[in-house]
């Protein structure tokens, strides 16, 4: 139940409403609930049309079905921005220099700041790219930083997303949607754009060319097909940029290059932004069953003649256990305070860490360190005692395998739901770049647990979005 | 473009064609089969089985070989690659899987002739007359391909749509004129009677000819007319001539584009060209059931060079100059 616990980011505690909400709480206030329920259900009609949908896994029945967007937008004033925005820009720089460090001299686990076992036992931790040079140094050229918001001035990130994030074009469709459905609403509130995001991200994935073909080299989008849940997204993207969205099977390796299978015969590929994670990417060294990667493309990669994006072994820099290290990263690398918080974290590895978690298993958050998208996790205050007892024998499994952080009473906006407009828990997934600059496109994708007092804002869980203001200065 | 998608736009145009010649084809059947004759179901309609490659597969099903058995086998069975149905389907998966690369009115054409296909019954089909199932599919195949002329860039894609069109048009009428011939096998003694006249005429009218036979002859219907227009005739649009005009203007197109020497270019011209200076007589000469089986071994050889020119199988090197200047 959201209540005085919880951050309103519309209003005050006295109910006053915050400076930025103004043009929005001046709209709702006007605007009525029939009018809201016609406008919602023609954004349906709308992103229906446009094909949004999202694949659910583990359902029967249909699993091609629509996230539920709600059409009260989610306020961050430019201040709050300009902070957000420092703070993202120094974490994702000081994972960049990590994931450097970590597959060549290793000085942050020389100097004793990470435990060695944990980056080189990890599954994440990709020997074969040890004493490779990427381009720029880069690893992570997209990242999709989960941030949540406890306070006035309290940001937590709760997970980096290194990997392959998405959820961008729900950040770029509920832009477009809310603008076709109120323009006036955008005519009168200074909102800062987000539709150059695609060229923004085919500038960064061109920086990291090869440097011999940097001056036009070629781009493509390797999706793994037809049935993947953010299919729909690879395709936006592709077409969004202007490039050719490709398959594995699309894609062939040939005396050392890379190449894609056009109609015109074979034509050389520089820069690949793979929406595939690593185990599917080459079946001559990772997995040997996947149909999805290119045989050789890996020897390719490793010769520096082609640039993978994001680069093959960035997943030891998300992990949920690293995780605990970022800031000593920000202070290791770039020598500064993190401007961001960490949620306190507890790896079920450490004896003192499993003891208190298990003692306070009913107040804390559990999960799976390689899971993701909400599957496989417990929020404690919000489960049954059987499934507090039941998480507790999987945890004793394999204590290693899970981390617990304390709930966070995540902030609150307000949303559209079937008994009128009333407070919603959300997070924030911004999207932050890194080419020849880091940049942030000023919103990002905001999710919302659409049932009253749930904290799960996961997709996968019945989680909706809504558009995010970033309003200017 | 990926050779994934011109591979994809080609076989869609190809299904959709077929679909509709396979329409052409029953209804042809159909109408003969109503002729005055001393035939047995089975002489009428085991040439269009063997026509359209499917009567092992009918043999399968165990069904007496009768009018209403044949029809729903090639025209709405499931489990028959070739049927109606299925071309509709295969069609609407290729177009499905490339999306962005055809016009969002294409895509809704194709789409709802397949949502109204999925729902067909034979029972449908007996209630609004085989003839306006045939027509039918006719209809939705015009409608295609004028939506596809009328909103499509004259760019790779609308090339391949149109190669695959033309290449599987000309295959059909090669494959409908051949059923004539296995028609009149078993009976040679009405070679020249009045069923024989109602027979080619049936044929001329199944692919809209009748009144194009009548304008530039001016004369009663004579096989080797018949044959001289859907063989030879440049200006009878389902004719192989005409076909093979497109087919190597697409050719040549592509060629020009990519700057490259292709080997389908080479076939097809050569096809084309003997098609151009061949005169009916000849061909009658040569054997008209002959020269049709050369014609369409010619163009199954020809569809295997441009899957290898262009669809990836070869995997050559493009001109990379070339390919930068026509993106």
């Amino acid at each position: 139940m959201a209540g005085p616990d919880f951050f309103d980011e519309m209003r005050d505690a006295k109910g006053v409403v915050r400076p930025a909400y103004g043009g929005v709480a001046a709209w709702l206030d006007k605007i009525p609930v029939k009018e809201m329920d016609r406008k919602r259900r023609e954004a349906e009609l709308l992103f229906r049309r446009l094909g949004i949908t999202f694949a659910v896994y583990n359902e029967g029945g249909d699993t091609e079905r629509l996230i539920p967007f709600d059409i009260v937008p989610r306020v961050l004033s430019a201040e709050e921005w300009a902070y957000l925005e420092r703070g993202l820009i120094q974490r994702v720089s000081a994972l960049n220099a990590f994931l450097h460090d970590v597959y060549h001299d290793q000085e942050i686990i020389k100097a004793g700041k990470i435990p060695e076992r944990l980056v080189l036992n990890n599954s994440q931790f990709r020997k074969e790219m040890v004493g490779i040079d990427l381009p720029r140094q880069l690893y992570n050229q997209i990242a999709g930083v989960d941030v949540v918001r406890t306070g006035e001035n309290e940001f937590f990130v709760l997970e980096d997303n290194m990997r392959v994030p998405s959820g961008v074009s729900y950040m770029l469709e509920d832009r477009e949607v809310m603008m076709r459905l109120f323009p006036d609403l955008f005519a009168r509130n200074r909102v800062a754009p987000v539709s150059h995001y695609p060229e923004t991200l085919l500038t960064t994935l061109r920086s990291v060319a090869p440097e011999a073909v940097r001056d036009d080299p070629t781009v493509v989008l390797l999706t793994p097909g037809f049935f993947n849940s953010a299919y729909f997204e690879h395709a936006f993207l592709a077409e969004q940029m202007g490039i050719e969205l490709v398959e594995g099977q699309d894609l062939v390796v040939r005396d050392g290059l890379v190449y894609m299978r056009t109609a015109g015969g074979l034509r050389r590929v520089d820069v690949i932004y793979r929406r595939i994670d690593d185990d599917f990417l080459d079946p001559q060294v990772f997995r040997p069953d996947s149909a999805l990667g290119v045989p050789g493309i890996f020897e390719v990669y490793a010769q520096g003649r082609v640039s993978l994006c994001n680069a093959v072994g960035t997943g030891i820099a998300d992990d949920k256990a690293v995780y605990m290290y970022v800031p000593e990263m920000v202070r290791f690398y770039l020598g500064e305070e993190p401007i961001l918080n960490n949620v306190p974290t507890y790896w079920m590895s450490n004896e003192d860490d499993l003891k208190y978690v298990l003692e306070h298993l009913p107040e804390l958050v559990v999960k799976e360190v390689h899971g993701s998208g909400g599957y496989g996790m417990l929020v404690g205050p919000q489960s049954s005692k059987a499934e507090v007892a039941a998480y507790r024998e999987r945890v004793l499994k394999d204590p290693g395998a899970f981390i617990a952080q304390p709930t966070l009473a995540l902030s609150t906006c307000p949303t559209f739901v079937a008994k009128g407009v009333a407070p919603r828990h959300v997070d924030l997934r911004p999207f932050v770049l890194s080419g020849e600059q880091v940049q942030v496109v000023p919103g990002g994708l905001t999710r919302v647990a659409m049932a009253e007092g749930s904290l799960v804002v996961n997709s996968s869980q019945g989680g909706g979005t809504k558009d995010t203001w970033v309003l200017r200065g | 473009m990926l050779s994934r998608a011109a591979d994809n736009l080609y076989w869609m145009a190809r299904y959709i064609e077929r679909a509709e010649n396979m329409a052409r084809m029953l209804d042809v059947s159909y109408r003969m089969s109503l002729m005055p004759s001393s035939d047995e179901p089975r002489t009428q309609w085991e040439p269009p089985l063997i026509i359209a490659g499917c009567d092992d597969g009918f043999a399968k099903t165990d069904l007496p070989l009768e009018s209403h058995n044949v029809i729903n086998y090639l025209a709405l069975d499931a489990g028959n690659p070739s049927s109606i149905r299925r071309c509709i389907q295969a069609a609407r998966e290729n177009a499905r899987a490339m999306r962005s690369e055809i016009t969002t009115e294409m895509w809704e054409s194709i789409n709802s002739t397949w949502l109204e296909m999925r729902e067909m019954e034979y029972s449908h089909l007996v209630g609004m007359g085989y003839s306006d199932f045939f027509d039918w599919v006719k209809e939705r195949s015009h409608l295609f391909r004028g939506v596809t002329t009328g909103t499509m860039l004259r760019e790779e894609a609308f090339h391949f749509v149109r190669l695959g069109t033309a290449l599987e048009r000309a295959d059909a009428t090669a494959r409908l004129l051949d059923v004539k011939y296995h028609m009149l096998l078993p009976s040679p003694r009405d070679v020249g009677g009045l069923v024989d006249h109602y027979q080619w005429a049936a044929l001329l009218r199944s692919v809209s000819a009748l009144r194009a036979y009548r304008n530039t002859y001016r004369d009663s219907i004579k096989p080797a007319k018949v044959a001289d227009l859907l063989i030879l005739n440049p200006a009878m649009p389902r004719s192989i001539a005409a076909s093979f005009e497109e087919i190597t203007d697409t050719l040549f197109t592509l060629r020009d584009s990519y700057a490259r020497d292709y080997s389908s270019t080479r076939m097809a011209f050569a096809m084309h060209s003997r098609l151009r200076f061949t005169r009916i007589e000849e061909i009658f000469a040569f054997g008209l059931h002959e020269f049709l089986t050369e014609q369409i071994d010619g163009n199954l050889k020809l569809g295997i060079a441009i899957a290898r020119d262009f669809m990836g199988a070869a995997d050559q090197l493009a001109d990379q100059t070339q390919m930068q200047a026509s993106a």
